[in-house]
């Protein structure tokens, strides 16, 4: 395999092994906690070095993943005292964290080879030197092989237990009256992002993880109410963003998970400028089409309501109706434009009149609107 | 002792010290009313997204003056508060979600914009990494000035509205129906709350002044129930963290000052949490087993059921 091919191959195993778990962090509103995580890995790896002195070992992910867990059981605890609310408790502990690491990692500098640098912003670029040999034979970089052994946990764990993270996730009461522990389920799913980012932030880096983790299910938040088509959707916009993001990099030359980031942002925009009811544009037109709905709504009940009375004449004129309904002369001649076309209006020596038409409109809405149901 | 006195003498301790004592003082004021208003992980969000603001100024003006690169990361964390707010308002997408997600697009942006610069030949870029981790070893006496200045504007503007701002962040609706403007002032203060973060960049680097930001209000916030004994407690454990912080790094080797600083804040808030008269864990531990006693005493069931 070409390292351009593995590149790409590991950046698309790592933005869907990252959506998946991130679905649930966006639906339980927990996007920030993947930020807090991925900071304080850094610290269960350089702890996990001291236990082993040996950067490539396995408890070294065991260590991280673990102290993952710990970050997130820390800031309960602390939010539970309720002394300090939730998103300051994450802004209190995993600084703090992170902080141990940095001095940690500063002060023993000398005897570790392990550089906030590439922790933190990682380089994929460098993954396919590291190959994985068995036997002598070279069957691919290894980071292929932590990523995809990575991508089977997640879908895995998330294929047994679907249920329970969904009932657990949109539900918590129900699922402890059903006797799903949700505590369990959270934590579960606690391990499995710091897991995910500890896996994950050799290639691309801890901070960009949460990129990948929160980016691709907020935007197919806005495409879809179905947890499953979510999660489908995520991970086919992850995959998406990898491809794109790498190809972008390579014909900048610059940063490839950092471009990935940005295309991540760029599809989110995109979608959320676009999408279909959820999109601004459809939601802006909804919210134009209402307007006029009820502007239709409210001069027909006007008209209705001067019909025949002395007043009409100074009510209901053409001029008039601004004046008493408080809109401007734009706005009045294009809702009088559409009625007319309907319609339900006429105009009578600069009088507007209901038509029939119009009256049966007039009295159907006032039945909807103030009839009992 | 001597070594702690000459240290005082020594002209880069003064500046550094002076440095991390000024941010200290100035987030402290700041995060008071970021943390009153639940907007605590908004600093976390603007620091990150001021690096491609950072790198966007050196490569347009070629320039590495402090104040100029600070500008670019002014504009670039207004610029993502701007977008966080915008889709929380016009979209379902959640508070934490869109701050998750413009936070690290921004942030992956700079990386981007850093690695383009890295390629530029003759560029002397080295050096805008500093604004990720921070180091406040490269405190210049002219940082403090502007550090100084921005800071004097910030504490006069407080002092100025102090009583909108204090109506504003307890009860807006009301705010609004005395006739103030909640709109003008939500903007105003969250300007103020990016401006402080901003200055902050340089001392301990965009991942942990959202530390500096929430750490001393949080830790100030046990003591007190008035906003202006808790402004002042911020601002007095925010300096004395940061002058502490950077004894500590200078004494010991190889410490470097913005993890020290923001240990030292840390540790405040810990004992905060944990001592702080009537708040406080352990005075709350005390008063529980006081009543139990008093219940005892008064004839209560002995066996109360802990709830």
């Amino acid at each position: 395999m070409s390292p351009q091919l593995e590149i790409q191959l590991i950046a698309v195993i790592v933005a869907v092994a990252c959506a998946l778990p991130g679905v649930f962090l966006v639906l339980r509103r927990m996007s920030m906690m993947s930020d807090s995580i991925t900071h304080t890995i850094l610290l269960g790896i350089v702890l996990g070095f001291f236990v082993t002195h040996d950067l490539s070992s396995p408890l070294l992910i065991v260590g991280a993943a673990l102290m993952g867990v710990v970050t997130v059981w820390l800031t309960e605890m602390l939010s539970r005292t309720r002394l300090l609310a939730e998103d300051a408790a994450i802004g209190i502990v995993f600084p703090l964290l992170f902080s141990i690491a940095i001095i940690l990692i500063s002060r023993f500098a000398g005897s570790i080879h392990l550089d906030t640098d590439s922790v933190l912003l990682g380089e994929l670029a460098f993954a396919p030197f590291d190959r994985m040999v068995i036997g002598g034979v070279d069957i691919g970089a290894k980071s292929i092989y932590i990523t995809g052994v990575l991508l089977l946990i997640n879908l895995t764990a998330i294929i047994i237990f679907f249920k329970e993270l969904k009932v657990a996730t949109f539900d918590p009461m129900l699922a402890a009256v059903l006797g799903f522990t949700p505590a369990l389920v959270h934590y579960g799913l606690m391990t499995l992002v710091s897991l995910t980012a500890v896996g994950a932030f050799q290639a691309v880096g801890s901070i960009l993880v949460v990129a990948f983790m929160v980016g691709p299910p907020v935007t197919a938040y806005l495409l879809t109410d179905d947890l499953k088509q979510m999660l489908l959707l995520s991970g086919l916009l992850g995959a998406v963003n990898g491809i794109l993001g790498y190809q972008t990099a390579a014909l900048l030359d610059v940063s490839i998970a950092g471009s990935m980031a940005v295309v991540t942002g760029i599809v989110f925009l995109l979608v959320f400028i676009f999408a279909p009811h959820r999109g601004l544009v459809s939601s802006l037109l909804r919210k134009r089409n209402q307007r006029i709905q009820f502007a239709k709504i409210n001069l027909l009940l006007h008209l209705h309501n001067h019909e025949g009375t002395d007043e009409e004449a100074s009510e209901s004129g053409i001029n008039d109706i601004q004046t008493h309904l408080r809109w401007d002369t734009v706005f009045t001649k294009n809702i009088l434009e559409r009625l007319r076309e309907e319609n339900c209006i006429r105009f009578d020596d600069g009088v507007v009149k209901l038509t029939d038409q119009g009256r049966k409109t007039s009295v159907d809405n006032y039945k909807i609107f103030f009839s009992e149901f | 002792m001597t070594t702690f006195i000459a240290l005082l003498r020594d002209y880069t301790f003064q500046t550094v010290a002076l440095g991390s004592a000024l941010l200290g003082l100035i987030s402290g004021v700041m995060g008071s009313f970021a943390v009153l208003r639940k907007q605590s992980l908004l600093g976390d969000g603007v620091s990150h997204s001021a690096l491609p603001g950072v790198v966007m100024a050196f490569i347009l003006l070629g320039n590495k003056n402090t104040e100029i690169l600070l500008l670019g990361a002014l504009v670039s964390g207004l610029l993502a508060t701007f977008f966080i707010i915008s889709i929380v308002r016009n979209s379902r997408v959640k508070f934490d979600s869109a701050l998750a997600l413009v936070m690290s697009v921004f942030f992956g942006l700079g990386l981007v914009l850093l690695t383009y610069v890295q390629k530029i030949p003759n560029s002397n870029q080295a050096g805008l990494n500093r604004f990720i981790f921070g180091q406040a070893a490269t405190l210049l006496k002219r940082d403090i000035m502007l550090m100084a200045i921005c800071g004097s504007v910030l504490l006069a503007l407080i002092l100025l509205f102090w009583k909108e701002f204090k109506l504003f962040t307890f009860d807006s609706d009301f705010a609004q129906s005395l006739g103030f403007s909640t709109k003008k002032l939500n903007l105003m203060l969250s300007f103020m709350i990016v401006v402080a973060i901003i200055i902050g960049l340089q001392t301990v680097g965009v991942i942990l002044m959202s530390a500096m930001l929430i750490s001393p209000a949080v830790a100030a916030r046990q003591w007190t129930n008035k906003l202006w004994v808790m402004v002042l407690l911020s601002s007095i454990f925010g300096a004395a963290s940061g002058v502490v912080g950077t004894a500590a790094s200078s004494m010991v080797s190889k410490l470097p000052t913005g993890p020290a600083i923001v240990v030292c804040i840390s540790t405040i808030v810990m004992v905060s949490v944990l001592f702080a008269p009537g708040r406080g864990i352990l005075h709350r531990l005390y008063r529980r087993k006081r009543n139990k006693l008093l219940f005892k005493m008064e004839g209560g069931a002995p066996n109360v059921p802990s709830a």
